[in-house]
């Protein structure tokens, strides 16, 4: 059984008289240190899948169908105060804009201890203890006087570390990182990606990373989900998916990164761009900005085929020719 | 290839930008940023010139101080020869008609009470005030075609329409005049990966048809790689590299750009990359003595504290670094 597991879960949002359906019934589970990234563009559903796990949905959003499972336990069904025990201790969130995470007008360490002292029942200088050691593994220089630093005193590269600290403090199962390097420079978010990998792999703590950046995912994760309009339009091991991508989704995507193109040629692009949720269309909801797309695209909505590692959602699988990827170009 | 001739299109010199200063008597003294120390640049046409950094690094001020958008603190720029930095909004009238901008966030840079036929009309009616209305019409929806848009789109406001066609909407408007050099802030950042294909394409295809020069600010790497033909690596309000796109990605030479070349991540599966650099950039109110990249550059000496490096021809390149000067590196 799966450390976590998600059953063909449905998000709807009803407004007024029609009733916007962000998730179309997605399934996935992770395996207890596990790292899995969901990558898709804006509008796919991604940060909504993730948000329903913890049940953060925000109003008028709800689960309408299916179900979340963390160590057996339907979570999705939990009252607000069951999911307190899960949130922040058992899964922890890191969101994209430090700045917006920490309390400006508290101290790092007094949101530290309050973090701890709400999930475990210790004293104040234990919470400093472990607060302080927990600074000390984000790589955070003088732990200790940092304690005492307000948020804006710290740049966004540190806040970002000081957020993935608070994370980690009672040593949860999971972690969900929601674009947790979009808002920082590269230089950055390469060493704050090579800190998070560093950590999850040493205390055996599952990642769900959520990002638009295929390079990112391909670098730091293990399994990945593609969605597009909510809907999983291919899943699989992440090696695979990144040189051997099978969806025409998934294969747009990577062929219209400068780097998989000649310098100076044109950029292979996608033509169109994602529906709203009120005009998804019917059939594969790809179809209308795909090459392969025919009548049979637009009847059912397609099933994921293939194996266990690797599987998309495509009728025309056996159709497409075979990928080639930027070594064959160049 | 697009022929790229000798002769500069625009000449920056010396740039100074600071922001702040003043205050003192009654209210307190407020800090001065330098945002930018000393920019030299000369933009030939037919030009991709991309500048790259990492934010606060001084590139949009640049943009923005060629474009007239903000006057210089010290320095000079010169359009065909001729300086336009200081220049009244009047005298000013013939070079905004040739050079214009794009900038990152079409959700803010287009009126959203205007149709997008309003828009595009606009620069026509205050440029060309003798052209009548079926001339206007046909330049408008010919500028509409050529980045792709269709010419029904007039009567329409841009709170309809997806972030990747307002951002083509945006360059229809830079082009409505015919401009000869177009300022781009970023004009891709704020878009979906499959959406800046497409909007780097039309940019690609505007250059070809209309022979026009670009200077490109962006912080993505991978673009410049594949858009630039001249590329200026800055860093705290200097340029630290100046080459041609293909020998700066081939060898690059200054500390600093080899750290951002190591930190583009790439998807080869090589895993993450080990960024030769450490800390963050400091902050333009108090600047590091010496070379600005001292701090975080594993090659730093006494000099390197001390010294101010300017950009040398190295080769193919231009760096302004002691390290590869004396041949530490």
């Amino acid at each position: 059984m799966a450390l976590l597991e998600v059953n063909k879960l449905e998000v709807q949002f009803p407004l007024g008289r029609k009733t916007l359906q962000a998730i179309h019934g997605i399934s996935f589970a992770l395996e207890e240190g596990e790292r899995l990234g969901i990558v898709g563009e804006s509008g796919a559903g991604k940060s909504v899948a993730a948000f329903s796990i913890l049940n953060l949905l925000s109003k008028p959003g709800r689960i309408s169908a299916g179900e979340v499972v963390f160590e057996g336990q339907v979570i999705s069904e939990f009252s607000r105060a069951q999911m307190r025990h899960i949130r922040g201790n058992r899964i922890s969130m890191i969101f994209q804009d430090p700045m917006m995470t920490l309390n400006p007008v508290l101290t790092i360490g007094t949101q530290m201890s309050e973090c701890l002292k709400t999930h475990r029942n210790i004293s104040n200088s234990e919470a400093r203890e472990i607060s302080i050691s927990k600074l000390r593994d984000v790589m955070i220089p003088s732990p200790e006087n940092r304690m005492d630093s307000y948020p804006h005193e710290l740049s966004g590269g540190m806040r970002q570390r000081v957020v993935i600290a608070i994370a980690l403090l009672s040593d949860p199962s999971i972690i969900i990182a929601d674009e947790p390097t979009t808002a920082l420079d590269v230089t950055i978010q390469a060493e704050i990606m090579a800190l998070m990998l560093e950590l999850c792999k040493n205390n055996n703590v599952g990642l769900v990373l959520i990002t638009h950046d295929l390079a990112v995912v391909s670098q730091v994760t293990e399994r990945i989900i593609v969605m597009y309009a909510g809907r999983i339009v291919e899943e699989g091991l992440t090696h695979d998916v990144i040189t051997n991508p099978k969806h025409p989704y998934t294969r747009g995507l990577i062929k219209a990164l400068p780097q998989e193109n000649l310098p100076g040629t044109r950029l292979n692009q996608i033509r169109g761009s994602m529906p709203a949720l009120d005009a998804i269309p019917a059939g594969c909801s790809f179809n209308p900005r795909c090459d392969f797309a025919d009548g049979e695209c637009h009847k059912d909505v397609p099933a994921l085929v293939g194996s266990e590692t690797h599987r998309a959602a495509c009728v025309h699988i056996d159709r497409i020719p075979a990928f080639q990827n930027a070594g064959d170009a160049k | 290839m697009i022929l790229v001739s000798k002769t500069p299109l625009v000449e920056i010199e010396n740039i100074e930008m600071r922001f702040g200063g003043g205050g003192g008597f009654l209210s307190s003294a407020q800090p001065v940023v330098k945002a930018l120390n000393g920019v030299s640049i000369n933009i030939n046409k037919g030009d991709a010139f991309c500048l790259v950094g990492e934010s606060g690094c001084g590139k949009s001020t640049l943009a923005r101080t060629v474009i007239g958008l903000n006057p210089p603190s010290a320095g000079q720029i010169k359009y065909n020869g001729q300086r336009i930095d200081g220049l009244k909004t009047k005298e000013r009238q013939p070079f905004t008609k040739k050079m214009q901008m794009i900038f990152q966030n079409p959700y803010a840079s287009l009126n959203p009470r205007m149709t997008v036929y309003q828009t595009l009309e606009e620069p026509l009616r205050i440029h060309h005030p003798n052209m009548n209305r079926t001339e206007i019409r046909a330049k408008v929806e010919d500028v509409m075609l050529s980045v792709g848009n269709d010419p029904t789109w007039g009567e329409r406001y841009p709170h309809e329409f997806s972030g990747g066609q307002r951002q083509r909407i945006s360059i229809a408007r830079a082009l409505m005049l015919d401009p000869e050099f177009i300022v781009a802030d970023e004009p891709i950042s704020a878009l979906d990966v499959s959406i800046q294909a497409q909007v780097l394409n039309v940019m690609m295809d505007a250059q070809k048809d209309r022979d026009l020069t670009y200077l490109f600010i962006t912080h993505d790497l991978s673009v410049v790689e594949h858009f630039g033909s001249r590329v200026a690596v800055m860093y705290l309000g200097t340029v630290c590299e100046l080459a041609d796109t293909n020998d700066l990605f081939a060898t690059p030479r200054h500390p600093y750009t080899q750290a951002l070349l190591s930190a583009i991540p790439k998807i080869d599966g090589s895993g993450v990359g080990h960024v030769k650099m450490t800390g963050e950039v400091p902050t333009a109110m108090d600047l590091p003595s010496g070379c600005v990249f001292h701090p975080r550059c594993p090659y730093a000496n006494d000099r390197c504290r001390k010294e101010v490096p300017v950009l040398q021809d190295n080769g193919d390149t231009k760096t302004a670094c002691f390290a590869v000067e004396e041949g530490r590196m």
